[in-house]
């Protein structure tokens, strides 16, 4: 069997709205494999979520889904919503952003960590309930006997975010979908989901992690996608990306991090329902030449991937 | 913390019924008409004047309001409710029975409001904007514009005249069933209609937040999503407007009871105020207003119940 755990392939979403419609994510194809730390970097609002919730096939009911999702082999895709039931949660977690938002506020927090192990492990309640105070220990939730009867509201932000992981992994799933972990987050909280996220790597666990956090980023991962307008530009390994970005918007974009400099890129973000032609980034591209009016293609260079005309 | 609340909310109680009572009394008491007079007058009209006389000293009707008033709040306040003019029967087990018929037809009023209200309301959030939703919300529309009078009388004409299905109207012993069908829809639908709104909007809240999103992307079925996940929030802020229907519902409806000859405590309290017959208003209206209030006082309770945040609030 191959390494590889998540294979998307040209998989494209649009979405139909009163304005437009909106080009979310477009021709994504990359692969994840077990175990790895993949980020997919942008800036908010550019179709990473999108491209999350595609992968679970948790999409707006209006949006339009084409390509190709395949897990461990399975071409997810194409299962039937009873059969991805016994994906999600159990293959495949989510970790949302805000734990405040995503856990339910009416239901005990024990019980909504049991719910993947219920679901999808056959075990009684008993046993579930033994696993989830285990899995709320795991995480420094203590005492797990008193904290498992508790409500979302009587947690603090970090011990909640907490057992949102241990939640994301209760039925130990092969890969996490964890969007924005770090969005409205101060700095030390950061480096306590940055802590809490390598223990779960540790355990093998592969993450696919959806940020606009360059840093987090660079500290958590093994390879890194960039997303701009809704298409993937560049995939490469961290230290080679971090070194030497290949695309002008990876550039740009690793320039404007406080480290560097702080530089802004220049012009607006491109509409997502009127996107530009050809190469998405061209009008705001310092190199930018009459050919990127037409589509780029995905370049790939030393196992990076790359998509724009400078190295075609 | 909670505890000293409801204690509180308890004491509160008692100057209320002590006003509600007070103006009762008062209401009854300026009203025309005389109820000696009225419990004297012979069918034919004529009266005899040291009867009526008679009539008042025997009821204290001769006193000056105030005392008449205290006097009756005297032995309220020990359960001693007095006895009818008209009938000489005992107040207190008059309305108790008046008031069991009522609770009869409230129950399956209730239930038959539920069943609509709940289903419809989570379909018509679940499909919202589609015909099916369109559908659920004109029925809301028509269930709270129709008149109860009218909608009764409709249901008359198809059920008892045109397919002989239900009695038209009657008590049946208050124990036939049959004979409660008809006045429970009426009030039933009512009641059912304003609940469905609510509980569509409060389930299109509901669905639209992140934690269903997450609930689903447990992999549980969109059935459990929906059961487990969203009815209870969605329902948290139903119960009010639950609570005042079974109110109002308990309080008996004047019309419907009329319409359909039931034996509730509407009816009675009706009767009782066109035959000055103060004791049994007094008793009715006081009745009423304690139920009512222990309605609201268990709203309360069912509140903290289904919101865990009231529920610890003071404690943790």
């Amino acid at each position: 069997m191959s390494d590889v755990l998540l294979k998307v392939s040209d998989v494209s979403v649009t979405i139909p709205t009163e304005q437009g419609t909106v080009h979310a994510v477009d021709d994504a194809t990359f692969s994840i494999n077990k175990r790895e730390v993949f980020s997919l970097i942008g800036e908010s609002g550019s179709g990473k979520s999108i491209l999350g919730q595609a992968i679970m096939r948790l999409l707006p009911p209006n949006a339009m889904f084409s390509g190709k999702v395949e897990l461990e082999g399975m071409e997810i895709s194409a299962l039937s919503e009873k059969e991805m039931q016994k994906v999600r949660g159990k293959t495949v977690a989510s970790i949302a952003q805000n734990p405040y938002l995503a856990m339910n506020p009416g239901i005990r927090v024990g019980t909504q960590v049991a719910e993947p192990m219920q679901a999808h492990l056959g075990i009684s309640k008993e046993d579930a309930k033994s696993r989830t105070c285990r899995a709320l220990k795991y995480f420094d939730i203590i005492p797990p006997e008193v904290r498992e009867r508790e409500y979302p509201f009587q947690y603090s932000g970090g011990m909640l975010q907490r057992a949102m992981v241990a939640m994301g992994t209760a039925a130990d799933p092969e890969l996490i979908i964890a969007d924005e972990p770090t969005k409205g987050v101060d700095v030390l909280k950061k480096r306590n989901i940055a802590a809490i996220f390598q223990k779960v790597a540790s355990d093998g666990c592969a993450f696919l992690l959806i940020t606009h956090d360059v840093g987090f980023a660079r500290a958590m991962s093994d390879r890194i996608a960039v997303n701009y307008c809704g298409q993937i530009i560049e995939i490469a390994e961290k230290e080679p990306f971090f070194k030497e970005p290949l695309h002008p918007y990876s550039q740009a974009l690793l320039g404007a991090v406080p480290e560097r400099g702080m530089h802004p890129i220049p012009g607006p973000s491109p509409s997502m329902i009127e996107v530009p032609e050809g190469c998405r980034f061209h009008p705001r591209c310092p190199h930018k030449t009459d050919r990127c009016l037409t589509n780029p293609p995905v370049v790939e260079i030393n196992g990076r991937f790359v998509r724009c005309w400078m190295y075609a | 913390m909670l505890n000293e609340y409801f204690i509180r909310r308890v004491l509160y109680l008692i100057p209320v019924l002590i006003f509600i009572s007070f103006m009762s009394f008062s209401l009854i008491y300026i009203a025309p008409g005389d109820p000696a007079e009225i419990m004297m007058t012979s069918p034919s009209g004529g009266y005899d004047e040291a009867a009526v006389e008679a009539f008042r000293i025997a009821h204290g009707l001769d006193q000056p309001f105030y005392i008449q008033y205290f006097n009756w709040l005297k032995n309220a306040a020990v359960g001693d409710f007095g006895y009818s003019y008209m009938s000489e029967q005992s107040v207190f087990e008059t309305v108790l029975n008046a008031f069991k018929n009522t609770l009869k037809l409230s129950v399956l009023a209730l239930a038959i409001a539920l069943v609509i209200a709940i289903p419809f309301g989570v379909v018509s959030a679940l499909k919202h904007n589609t015909i099916v939703d369109d559908a659920c919300r004109f029925g809301a529309l028509l269930g709270v514009s129709m008149p109860n009078f009218w909608q009764a009388y409709l249901m008359i004409i198809f059920f008892s005249v045109i397919v002989h299905w239900l009695p038209a109207s009657g008590f049946g012993h208050g124990t036939d069933i049959r004979y409660m069908i008809l006045p429970a829809a009426v009030l039933g639908t009512g009641a059912a209609a304003v609940m469905m709104r609510m509980i569509r909007s409060s389930m299109l809240d509901v669905m639209g937040k992140e934690y269903i999103q997450t609930a689903r992307g447990k992999g549980l079925s969109e059935k459990i999503v929906i059961i487990r996940h969203a009815l209870k929030n969605a329902l948290v802020p139903v119960i009010t407007v639950i609570g005042l229907s079974i109110g109002f519902l308990l309080n008996g409806s004047v019309v419907v009871e009329t319409i359909f000859g039931w034996s509730g405590i509407g009816n009675l309290v009706v009767d009782s105020i066109l035959s000055h017959d103060y004791m049994m208003v007094q008793g009715s209206v006081l009745f009423v207003a304690v139920i009512f209030l222990l309605i609201n006082f268990f709203v309360d309770l069912v509140y903290v119940w289904a919101n865990p945040e009231i529920r610890y609030d003071k404690t943790s």
